[in-house]
C-alpha cells in the first residue's frame, strides 16, 4: 500500500492550512508526522482521509486517484486524540460497527473482533460499554476498531496524548508490533520529538503548514536539511547562535573553535550554528573541548538527567547531560561542547555543513 | 471534633429557616386544611381522610385528571420530537446561529397571561387574524368558544408555540457538545444519517432530553395561566385542566378542605411521575 500526495494544498477562506506539499507514505514501516500544535499534522491527515477537500493537488492510493473519493470508500481508519467510541454500544459492537456497515458475514465479524480484541488485550471487556472502561482501554477499543477493519491506511492523530505516562509508554511500545505486517500505511502524528525517535520508521517534519524534511527518522534527526527541521526535531530546544567564520575557525563572541574539514571550506562570513543540548556538557571529554562559561539561570533534575539554562553572550543556552550534576543558580559554570557535532546553516536556513 | 459538628448546624440554619418559610410551612397549612372542615371565624372540625376519599372517588376529578394527562401527553408527543428535529436542522456555526437562537428564545420571554390573551385574540373567528382567515376566507368553521375540538387544538398549538423552543435550546446545547471527532469517525465508517442520529446524537443528547422532558412534564402538568386566559376551561368543561379545576373548587366554591386534599393528590401525582421517569432514564447509567 502507498499513499501519495501530489502538490496538495488546503485553504479555509483566506487562511492556508497546508502549503503545497508532495509526500509519499508507504506500508511496511511507521510514518511519523512530527510538528508542534498548529503545524498542520491533523490537516494533512484529514486530506489523506478525505474528511476535508484539497484546494488543489491530488491524493493517490496505490496509483489510484482518490482526491474526490469519500472517506468510507477510501477504506481507511482514523484514531483520534480523544477516545471516540459509540457511547451506547458494547465494546464488541463498537469494534464490529464498521464491519457491519460494510455488510460482512457475522461469523467473520466474530472472528475479526476476537482477533483484534486479543491483540489489544481487551477480550474481557467486550461486553462492557466504553464509559465503564479506563482511558487506556477506551483508546484500545478505538485502536481495535481500526485494526479489525483491515483498512488500507491507519491514521493515528496523537493517539496517546490523553493517556497517562505509564499507559502511553506501554501502548507506544506495542503499537508498531500490532500494526506491522498488515499491509496498511500507518501514519502517526505526534508533537513529541522523543516519540518520533522511539517509533522509528520515517519522519515527516511539519512546520507552519509545510513539510520541512522527510526521511528515515534517525537520519532526519542527525542530519537536518535546514534550520527549521533542526529546531523542530529537538526537545529541549536546540541552541542556535550566529557565528562569524574566519579562515578555519568559528567565532561566537569570545568563544572560538576550529572548524572540521567540510565547514572549513566554506567562504568566510556569517553563519548560523545549531548545537544540541546534549552536546553541551558540564564536564570536559575527549571530544567536548570547547569551553563555554555562563551564568546558570535555571536548573532541572529529572531522575537520570540534569538540564541547565545558562546565559552566555546574548543567548540563553540549554545543556542536557546524563547523571546528576550540581549547579548553583546565579553562579558561573563551565560547559563543554564538541564542535564536530555542530551543524552550520547559511543565512537562508539551509544546511551547509 | 464534636464541637465542629455542632457548629455545622449553625451554618445550615439560615437555609432551614428559609426552606421552612417558603416550602414547609405553606405545605403544612395545606395539609392542615385537607384534614379539617373550615368555617368562618376560624372554626375547624376534624374530618380525617374524608376529603381525600371524596376527591379520589369524584368523577369530576377523574375527568380533569384524564384531560390533564391527555394535554401533557399531546404536548410532549409533539414538542419533544419537533424540538429535536429543529435542533438538528439549526446551523452549527456562522452568522445565522445567534439569529436562530434569539428567534427561538422569543416566545419563552413573553409572560404567560400575555401568551393566553394573544392566542385568544389571534383565533377569535370575527376579529382574529387566524380565526377570520379560517372561517371567512377558507370557510373552515373554527371557534374555540363553541367547539371543544377547536379549543383543544388551540391550547395545544399555543403550548407548542410557547415551549418547543425550550426543548430546541436544550437539545441544541447537547448537540453542540459532541466533538467533531465523532462525526468524522462516523463518516469514515460510512454510517448513515440515521445511524449518526441513533448511535451518536441521541445517546449524547440523553441527559439534556431527560431534563427537557421532566421540565415540560412538570410545567405542562401544572399549567394554569395560559388555558385560563385563553378558554377559561371551556367550552363547558372541555379544557378544564387539573389546576383550573382546583382553583374553581378553592376560590370559586371556597371548599378549602377538598381543594387542599386535591392539591396534595395533584402534587403527589406530579412527584410520582417525575420520580418514576427520572429513575427509569438514569437506571442505565448507574448500573
Amino acid at each position: 500500500m502507498r499513499i501519495e500526495l501530489r502538490r496538495v494544498t488546503k485553504r479555509v477562506g483566506a487562511i492556508t492550512h497546508i502549503k503545497e506539499t508532495s509526500l509519499t507514505f508507504e506500508a511496511g514501516h511507521f510514518n511519523v508526522l512530527l510538528g508542534e500544535t498548529g503545524a498542520g499534522k491533523t490537516s494533512l491527515i484529514k486530506l489523506m482521509a478525505g474528511l476535508d477537500p484539497c484546494a488543489s493537488g491530488s491524493v493517490l492510493m496505490d496509483d489510484e486517484e482518490v482526491t474526490n473519493v469519500s472517506p468510507q470508500r477510501r477504506n481507511i481508519s482514523l484514531v483520534h486524540q480523544f477516545f471516540v467510541n459509540y457511547p451506547h454500544m458494547s465494546v464488541f459492537d463498537n469494534i464490529a460497527s464498521p464491519l457491519r456497515i460494510a455488510g460482512m458475514a457475522s461469523s467473520e465479524i466474530d472472528e475479526r473482533v476476537a482477533e483484534a480484541a486479543k491483540l489489544l488485550q481487551i477480550t474481557p471487556m467486550l461486553n462492557r460499554r466504553p464509559q465503564e472502561l479506563s482511558g487506556g482501554q477506551q483508546q484500545r477499543t478505538a485502536l481495535a476498531r481500526a485494526i479489525a477493519k483491515e483498512s488500507r491506511a491507519v491514521f493515528l492523530d496523537e493517539p496517546l496524548a490523553n493517556l497517562d505516562y505509564k499507559l502511553r509508554e506501554e501502548l507506544r511500545d506495542q503499537l508498531p508490533e500490532m500494526l506491522a505486517g498488515r499491509g496498511a500505511v500507518v501514519v502517526y502524528a505526534t508533537s513529541e520529538p522523543e516519540e518520533a525517535l522511539l517509533l522509528g520508521g520515517r519522519t515527516a517534519l511539519m512546520h507552519d503548514g509545510g513539510v520541512a524534511q522527510f526521511g528515515p527518522t534517525a537520519q532526519v534527526y542527525r542530519n537536518p536539511d535546514n534550520l527549521i527541521a533542526a529546531k523542530a526535531f529537538s526537545d529541549p530546544p536546540m541552541n542556535v547562535a550566529e557565528i562569524e567564520k574566519r579562515g578555519t575557525s568559528a567565532h561566537l563572541g569570545d568563544v572560538i573553535w576550529d572548524l572540521a574539514a567540510d565547514a572549513a571550506d566554506l567562504s568566510d562570513g556569517r553563519y548560523t550554528v545549531a548545537i544540541r543540548p546534549n552536546n553541551v556538557l558540564p564536564y570536559r571529554t575527549e571530544k567536548a573541548t570547547v569551553s563555554l562559561t555562563g551564568t546558570v539561570q535555571v536548573t532541572e533534575l529529572s531522575g537520570s538527567e540534569s538540564s541547565a539554562r545558562f546565559a552566555l553572550g546574548d543567548i540563553s543556552w540549554v545543556s542536557l547531560a546524563h547523571g546528576v550534576h550540581p549547579y548553583e543558580v546565579g553562579e558561573p559554570h563551565e560547559f563543554f561542547m564538541d564542535p564536530s557535532r555542530c551543524r552550520y546553516f547559511a543565512t537562508d536556513g539551509n544546511l551547509v555543513a | 471534633m464534636k464541637s465542629a459538628n455542632q457548629r455545622a448546624w449553625l451554618f445550615v440554619l439560615p437555609v432551614l429557616v428559609l426552606v421552612a418559610f417558603n416550602a414547609l410551612i405553606p405545605i403544612m397549612t395545606v395539609v392542615n386544611y385537607s384534614v379539617q372542615e373550615t368555617f368562618g371565624d376560624n372554626l375547624f372540625f376534624w374530618q380525617g381522610l374524608d376529603w381525600f376519599q371524596q376527591i379520589l372517588r369524584s368523577d369530576r376529578f377523574h375527568a380533569a385528571l384524564g384531560r390533564q394527562f391527555l394535554f401533557t401527553g399531546l404536548i410532549l408527543a409533539i414538542e419533544i420530537p419537533l424540538g429535536i428535529v429543529i435542533a438538528l436542522s439549526m446551523p452549527k456555526r456562522g452568522f445565522w446561529v445567534p439569529v436562530c437562537l434569539v428567534t427561538m428564545a422569543l416566545p419563552m420571554l413573553i409572560p404567560w397571561n400575555v401568551v393566553g390573551s394573544m392566542w385568544n385574540i389571534f383565533t377569535l373567528p370575527d376579529i382574529g387574524l387566524l380565526g377570520y382567515f379560517l372561517n371567512h376566507t377558507l370557510g373552515v368553521p373554527y371557534d374555540m368558544t363553541q367547539s371543544p375540538v377547536a379549543a383543544w387544538i388551540t391550547i395545544v398549538v399555543m403550548d407548542v408555540w410557547h415551549w418547543t423552543s425550550l426543548v430546541v435550546l436544550l437539545c441544541y446545547a447537547g448537540l453542540m457538545s459532541i466533538p467533531d471527532a465523532y462525526y468524522q469517525a462516523a463518516k469514515i465508517d460510512g454510517a448513515s444519517n440515521w445511524a449518526v442520529f441513533r448511535y451518536i446524537q441521541l445517546p449524547k443528547m440523553k441527559t439534556v432530553l431527560t431534563i427537557a422532558i421532566l421540565l415540560r412534564f412538570m410545567d405542562s402538568f401544572n399549567i394554569y395561566t395560559e388555558p385560563f386566559t385563553l378558554t377559561g376551561g371551556g367550552p363547558g368543561n372541555s379544557t378544564t385542566l387539573l389546576s383550573i379545576d382546583l382553583v374553581k373548587i378553592a376560590l370559586g366554591q371556597f371548599d378549602l378542605g377538598p381543594a387542599a386534599a386535591m392539591s396534595l393528590i395533584y402534587f403527589a401525582i406530579t412527584l410520582l411521575v417525575s420520580w418514576v421517569f427520572y429513575t427509569l432514564m438514569t437506571k442505565d447509567d448507574t448500573n
